[in-house]
């Protein structure tokens, strides 16, 4: 390399050349005769990160008379290489669904809002109006624990900050969670609790150097499909890698594995165990490693399962008060609690065949084995997911395999910046920007001088978490309520009986920002439209800790605008005097009177980067509207919280020349391994390891048993309800449902079921059946061929067909820790319909 | 051609319409009564009513290759894949779409990318990485869409064609 190509050079030459890889034609270098030149065939290529999954996959976006024309793998991206699934594929189309929302509607009657009009479409001016007057209203009569709002891991990064400044610090109220609540949390507090620092220690090098890949409850091959790519080509390209893969069913990622594992829904629990104990059994624990870098701890058992507090189930759960408590054990106690795990017992219990256990158990305990451990929903949506992630890290710590290449413990992601907003900014009921959390006062204190408030002003409880939301919309504290980035109607648990009748309570306003009309959008009193993806600026975080940020490369229809510019616009409605107490404007004086868009936006950080920085090759709607770049202000802003402190971002206009960097970035560098001295700043010389996250830079290993799980087949309800996804829809399917190309190859949610179970009850294949738990139950029809092969006592239904609504069927059952539904494991029975 | 024969049907959203206009018709509720500008719900309406399960599409099997919506579309498979085996062992649609049976199948290819490794180096066979054909191509349903899509074809953006005048 000489001259350093500038990236427009490269991002032309790259997209160039892979059009003409693409093509199968050699690049002419002078083209042939074009009526009009060769410029009426450009496509103007740009990078960005895709809108689905949180592998977050780069990719290049092509832009022809404003519109996108094109989507393909990014070959520079070093997650993906040039790859995409089918869904990144179509990425080009998901913005172009006919029924896209271009203007604010408002349920009304006569004119005026009312909650049991029809929608209307009116101007952003009256919506915010109306909106503002509710907000209002609300505050004054019950003050900040009435307001809430639930985001989004697809929220961008700066629109994540901007509505946790607006919730917190404007309207001073905790009760902002996102949908990554459903998806990630255990997976979040295990690493709170085990490590003090959430997110990975490894990254998708790993895939590269592992002998060995384990999936607990992840079936990448559909949810995951270019890190599969990445296990394909490790496994398949190398002799001795081996796979295995457990699951309560068979499916698709079944078809790489060496050792493939059924169990019983729930009893991956003592499987972990098993291998503890075998680790141990067989004289193969690290014991330098364990000695220098861990610290025992026993949890609290008979913790409950997050039901409503009057459920027998919780009155009867000896530790459901203080679920989270642990305690400090030795090794030797922790040797005792497990070896009750025995081979024979995990077998038994777990219904799983114990060659099959004992092979993979060996893959952990044998020293010369680089092991990758992969999870996703199996173990987050599970009422003891923050128990299994501790126990998946156990075995990698008492092994010694974690923190370098190849030996990797790895918490897999579902939406594109559940880690980049979600987690680091730090969008949950409880948490602030960089591991800092509201219940501590020297964070809350930190956050109060980077933000420029009053001493004091932001609230110290934890808000509301996903579910209790929903509980509290139903019993009417909770009344203005504001849902962005979501479908949260069709992705709550036991929707009918807790979602529903809290949007339709009399005494809440519902507000949702969306691009289409989803289920929740149409349940809601005022639809705002929303710009979605490459319409705006952006800046995602992936699983694996790399920050990615894309330019807006098109308008959005109609009035639809971005959530950034809502939410910072509908702050410029109150006044401190509004919103905040008398006692604190009384000892800040200075604060009186001032918008809350001055207090947030206008805090002379996040608007001290003109427009002149922006490039003058993209729009900006925002940085335009508002007369400053305010994503780079917010960005800038919110970097201020983890530099220095393990949670470094590079400057920003750096990001727009990456195809993203994995924090912690110093001195320019990114971290691909944390806590292993050579790859993270953060250990210093002679260290080796450390866990610095913790005072005393020890990871846990936790003693947890098995436990049930919160409701299980009977005589009446006898099957299990699995519930998931599938490769071509994204979650709720409200973008991939209409890209024609999607919908047709996977165009209704089935019921799969063992053809077995099938035949018993009468039933064939393709026959339509009520699909029925003790909350409600949907029309369904039956799948016992499809890539899904269901053991007996189990079937799969997934949730991305919103006609039909799977979640009114399932239980709002929760880990107490983590606050995360379990959405695999309840008890349905299948009926034929009439 | 059966695919692409649109006009004869409904779509699936047109269906949802008119089941809920004759309920309107049935019932006599006006609650379903909605403003043109307003868009509509996709799935049951009131969104917590149980709906009747659409029939299991059958797959379009009919042979004939789709036109791709821009270059870089992964081709749909117009053919059945049901009872395709794709393991670690074998790999059926290779069996017909390998550079060496094409001759053979009268398959198309597999795209030359499929013999590309991470850096973009060709290889002798096909790269692992690209091993699950299914990752990326997909049967389509014979079925109208839920809701039209108003992607435009690049082609029709100000693109004057070499050759047609």
């Amino acid at each position: 390399m000489t001259a350093e190509p500038t990236r427009r050079d490269v991002l032309k030459a790259q997209a160039a050349a892979i059009a003409a890889a693409a093509a199968g034609i050699a690049l002419p270098a002078s083209a042939q005769p074009v009526p009009g030149g060769v410029s009426a065939l450009e496509i103007k290529w740009s990078k960005a990160p895709c809108r689905f999954c949180g592998t977050g996959c780069g990719v290049m976006v092509g832009v022809k008379d404003g519109q996108v024309v094109a989507t393909h793998g990014d070959m520079q991206a070093e997650v993906n290489r040039g790859l995409n699934c089918i869904k990144g594929y179509f990425l080009s189309k998901i913005m172009y669904g006919e029924d896209r929302l271009t203007t604010p509607l408002m349920r009304k009657r006569n004119g005026v809002f009312d909650k049991e009009g029809d929608f209307e479409p009116v101007s952003w001016d009256e919506a915010f109006d109306v909106m503002a007057d509710k907000c209002k209203q609300v505050l004054r009569d019950k003050g900040p624990t009435a307001i809430g709002m639930f985001g989004s891991g697809q929220w961008t990064i700066f629109e994540g900050y901007a509505a946790t400044k607006l919730m917190r610090a404007g309207f001073r109220s905790n009760n902002l969670d996102p949908n990554a609540r459903h998806c990630m949390a255990s997976a979040a507090t295990a690493f709170i609790r085990a490590f003090g620092s959430d997110e990975p220690m490894g990254c998708y090098d790993d895939f590269e150097h592992a002998d060995a890949f384990v999936l607990w409850g992840s079936n990448m091959a559909e949810m995951h499909p270019i890190l599969w790519t990445r296990v394909a080509d490790r496994r398949l390209g190398n002799p001795h890698v081996r796979c295995a893969v457990l699951s309560t069913f068979t499916h698709r990622s079944m078809d790489l594995t060496d050792i493939p594992i059924i169990f019983k829904p729930g009893t991956d629990l003592a499987i972990l165990n098993y291998i503890a104990n075998h680790i141990i059994q067989t004289g193969r624990v690290n014991e330098r490693f364990i000695n220098d870098h861990t610290t025992f701890m026993r949890g609290v058992v008979d913790i409950g399962y997050g039901l409503r507090t009057e459920h027998e189930l919780e009155i009867n759960a000896t530790g459901a008060s203080d679920p989270g408590r642990m305690e400090p054990i030795d090794f030797e106690t922790f040797k005792q609690f497990v070896s009750n795990y025995t081979l024979e017992m995990a077998a038994e219990l777990s219904g799983a065949d114990p060659g099959f256990l004992e092979e993979l158990a060996e893959l952990y305990a044998d020293p010369a084995k680089k092991v990758m451990s992969l999870w996703t929903m199996g173990f987050n949506q599970h009422v003891r997911g923050v128990w299994a992630n501790h126990m998946v890290y156990n075995i990698h710590l008492l092994t010694g395999k974690i923190s370098e290449p190849g030996n990797s413990p790895f918490s897999l992601t579902g939406q594109p910046s559940a880690c980049g907003t979600a987690r680091e900014v730090g969008t949950f009921a409880h948490r602030l920007p960089a591991d800092l959390v509201v219940t501590n006062p020297e964070h809350r204190h930190h956050a109060e001088e980077i933000w420029g408030l009053p001493e004091g002003l932001l609230p110290d409880q934890p808000g509301y978490h996903a579910v209790q939301q929903d509980r509290m919309l139903r019993d009417g504290l909770l009344n203005f309520y504001w849902i962005q980035v979501n479908n949260n109607l069709q992705a709550a648990p036991n929707n009918s009986q807790e979602t529903y009748p809290g949007y339709r309570n009399p005494d809440n306003f519902i507000v949702v920002s969306d691009a289409y009309p989803t289920v929740t959008a149409m349940a809601a009193d005022v639809i705002l439209p929303a710009a979605m993806w490459v319409e705006k600026e952006g800046a995602y975080g992936n699983a694996e800790r790399r920050t990615h940020v894309w330019h807006q490369l098109v308008q959005a229809p109609g009035e639809a605008r971005s959530d950034l510019w809502q939410l910072a616009e509908f702050s410029k409605r109150f006044t401190t005097d509004e919103v905040w107490p008398e006692d604190m404007l009384s000892a800040n004086p200075d604060y009186r009177g001032r918008t809350l868009f001055d207090i947030l936006f206008r805090n002379g950080k996040v608007d001290r980067f003109p427009l002149d920085e922006l490039d003058p090759e993209y729009a900006n709607n925002e940085a335009t509207e508002f007369g400053f770049y305010i994503q780079k202000g917010l960005f800038e802003e919110y970097a201020e919280f983890g530099r220095g402190h393990g949670h470094d971002l590079a400057p920003y206009d750096r990001y727009h020349q990456e195809r993203g960097l994995r924090w912690p970035v110093v001195d320019g560098q990114e971290t691909r391994w944390r806590y292993r001295e050579g790859h993270d700043p953060y250990v210093k010389p002679g260290e080796g390891v450390k866990f610095y996250g913790r005072p005393d830079g020890r990871a846990v290993i936790l003693a947890v048993p098995y436990e049930p799980p919160a409701e299980s087949p009977d005589d009446e309800y006898d099957l299990w309800l699995v519930t998931g996804r599938v490769l071509e829809h994204w979650h709720s399917g409200s973008m991939t449902m209409r890209v024609p190309e999607l919908y047709r190859a996977f165009p209704g949610a089935v019921c799969f079921m063992n053809a077995d179970d099938a035949r018993r009850k009468g039933l064939n294949q393709g026959m339509e059946v009520r699909v029925v738990s003790r909350r409600g139950e949907i029309r369904s029809r039956i799948e016992t061929q499809g890539r899904n092969r269901m053991p007996r006592g189990v079937v799969f239904v997934p949730w991305f067909d919103a006609s039909q609504l799977i979640n009114k069927v399932t239980l709002d059952a929760t880990d107490p820790i983590s606050k995360q539904t379990d959405f695999k494991k309840c008890a349905v029975k299948i009926e034929r319909l009439a | 051609m059966r695919g692409e024969d649109r006009t004869s049907r409904l779509s699936a959203r047109q269906k949802y319409a008119l089941a809920a206009l004759l309920s309107i018709l049935v019932t006599g509720s006006a609650a379903l009564a909605q403003m043109s500008a307003v868009p509509e719900l996709s799935g049951a309406n009131p969104p917590m009513d149980n709906v009747a399960a659409d029939p299991i599409p059958r797959w379009v099997t009919d042979d004939v290759r789709k036109m791709r919506a821009y270059p870089e579309q992964p081709p749909v498979i117009p053919h059945s894949i049901q009872g395709y085996q794709l393991s670690v062992n074998t790999n059926r649609c290779l069996s017909c779409h390998k550079r060496e049976f094409t001759q053979g199948s009268g398959a198309p290819m597999i795209s030359v990318t499929h013999y590309m490794n991470r850096d973009g180096q060709m290889l002798a066979d096909v790269s692992p990485r690209r091993y699950f054909c299914t990752a990326c191509h997909v049967p389509q349903a014979d079925t109208a869409p839920l809701v039209d899509n108003v992607f435009k074809d690049m082609i029709e953006l100000g693109v004057e064609h070499a050759g047609d005048e």
